[in-house]
């Protein structure tokens, strides 16, 4: 007999997924923004924030339902445990959508075409970590989760080399200054989401394997 | 690879556009079925129920919880006039069901509308499964055994026992496990089409898998009944209830949804009790 219990689960991990997709989805937006200098792109993301509160609101409200409802344990508490932090760190990531949503604005209304330095090959890496580990959480898959964490190391590299590149561009060009500080927001916002992304890897193994890597814990 | 990945846009797409799914539909004005106005009950000078009022919504399940002696059980009993077995039993108040005095029916009817269902499974034990089903269908006259069959199927069906009996139906009811034998009763109460269903304690004599297809199967014949149950076990109050009514030495503490009982309750005694810091 199947409990009710995990009918409720499931959806509170298909709301997880939903939530998932929009954010997803506000990525490739805020970026496609940036990198195509489309507004209409970057207006929809900061629209679509709402929505990705909203279900922040109503994933805390079912983790707290099955919380003090059902007294879960084992596979089901962690699988609990993992979606809250799971939910809390999507919409932040969603918030950092929405500022690299802004700073596209910025950057079209200056109208400099800067050159954006690391940022295409940041953004492709977020957007694939991103992917990934979304998709390690809808199929429970523990070794696509740790792909996750071997790829935050990349964007921290380009992340400093952007400081030190966007330095080098203002010595040359004062004019760009104000261009050069949006990119460094994006760099920074994308180096956020790499961070976020890499804890929802943590919490995917965290719930599969029952194994806590976060801060390293795993190599120790 | 362009497929997969289009394939994937679509998924994102769609499920990007979609509400949330565990969201609950709005509460629509619940209707109700039972209501308790001034209940006070008296065994001799001893007065067990003061002052009772709250509501019991249609398709709902109430549990009724609260330390030894609260009270818990005599509300339950008084629903169905079961209390009035007991010498020297007094009550006063009003007790309706669906806006009718339950005190102004026959008992009889009250019993046959509004069924029970005990901590002990008690199927009688010289019958076989069949005949504990039917018992209370033949007892009010019905004779025509196909549509006693019937019965008999569809109340087994409804109580999750069917599987497992359908080929041992002429067997003892006692022959069953405790598990089986309390849904064996369920089965037994749910054939005389109660419109009401009293439990009182009715998985404390169970293991925890029996418990849980008990529980399991309250959540799932609320969609046909109302259901009242009285348990000791506070985890099984939050696991299968929509309403929760805290009594405390014979007075109604507090009444509300079972998530506000168990994550804001509004009284300190309540907090007390469901926190295991009473007394």
């Amino acid at each position: 007999m199947e409990r009710h219990f995990q009918r409720d689960l499931e959806n509170l991990k298909i709301d997880v997924i939903k939530m998932g997709s929009i954010v997803e989805q506000n990525i490739i937006d805020a970026l496609d923004a940036v990198l195509k200098q489309n507004k209409e792109l970057a207006k929809k993301v900061i629209a679509s924030d709402g929505r990705v509160n909203s279900f922040e609101i109503q994933i805390d409200n079912g983790v707290v339902d099955l919380l003090a409802l059902q007294q879960p344990v084992a596979s089901d508490l962690r699988l609990i445990l993992a979606i809250q932090k799971i939910n809390n760190d999507l919409e932040r990531i969603g918030d950092h959508a929405v500022n690299i949503a802004e700073s596209a604005l910025a950057i079209i209304e200056s109208k400099q075409n800067e050159t954006l330095l690391e940022i295409p090959n940041m953004a492709a890496i977020a957007k694939e970590m991103f992917q990934q580990a979304l998709d390690s959480f809808i199929h429970l898959h523990p070794q696509q989760a740790r792909l996750v964490l071997e790829s935050d190391d990349r964007i921290d590299t380009l992340n400093r080399s952007m400081i030190s590149e966007v330095v080098s561009l203002i010595k040359t060009d004062q004019r760009s200054t104000e261009g050069c500080l949006q990119l460094l927001r994006i760099s920074r916002n994308l180096e956020r989401i790499a961070d976020l992304t890499t804890n929802i890897a943590e919490e995917v193994i965290f719930h599969t394997e029952a194994r806590v890597v976060k801060h390293h814990a795993e190599e120790g | 690879m362009a497929e997969v990945l289009e394939k994937e846009d679509i998924i994102i797409n769609t499920m990007a556009s979609l509400p949330p799914t565990s969201t609950k539909t709005t509460d629509q004005p619940a209707v109700k079925k039972i209501t308790a106005e001034s209940i006070n009950c008296y065994f001799g000078k001893v007065h067990a129920l003061k002052n009772i009022s709250f509501a019991i919504p249609e398709h709902s399940v109430v549990a009724i919880i609260g330390p030894s002696g609260c009270g818990k059980s005599t509300f339950l009993r008084s629903i169905n006039r079961m209390h009035e077995l007991i010498p020297d039993s007094r009550i006063t108040g009003k007790l309706t069901l669906d806006g009718d005095d339950i005190y102004a029916m026959d008992a009889v009817v009250v019993r046959k509308r509004i069924g029970m269902v005990f901590q002990k499974p008690n199927p009688f034990p010289t019958m076989s499964i069949f005949d504990n089903v039917s018992a209370g269908l033949r007892m009010n006259g019905m004779r025509d055994k196909k549509a006693l069959a019937e019965i008999v199927e569809k109340s087994l069906k409804q109580a999750a026992l069917w599987n497992e009996v359908k080929d041992s139906l002429s067997k003892s009811g006692i022959s069953l496990s405790g598990g089986q034998q309390q849904r064996l009763c369920i089965a037994r109460t749910l054939a005389v089409s109660p419109e009401v269903i009293l439990m009182d304690e009715p998985a404390s004599a169970l293991d925890p898998i029996s418990t849980a297809k008990i529980e399991e199967l309250i959540y799932e014949l609320k969609k046909d009944y109302t259901i009242a149950i009285v348990t000791h076990n506070m985890q099984q109050a939050a696991r299968v209830s929509d309403y929760t009514a805290f009594f405390y030495m014979g007075e109604l503490i507090e009444y509300d949804s079972t998530k506000s009982i168990f994550t804001i309750p509004k009284k300190k005694q309540t907090e007390d009790y469901i926190t295991g810091r009473f007394g």
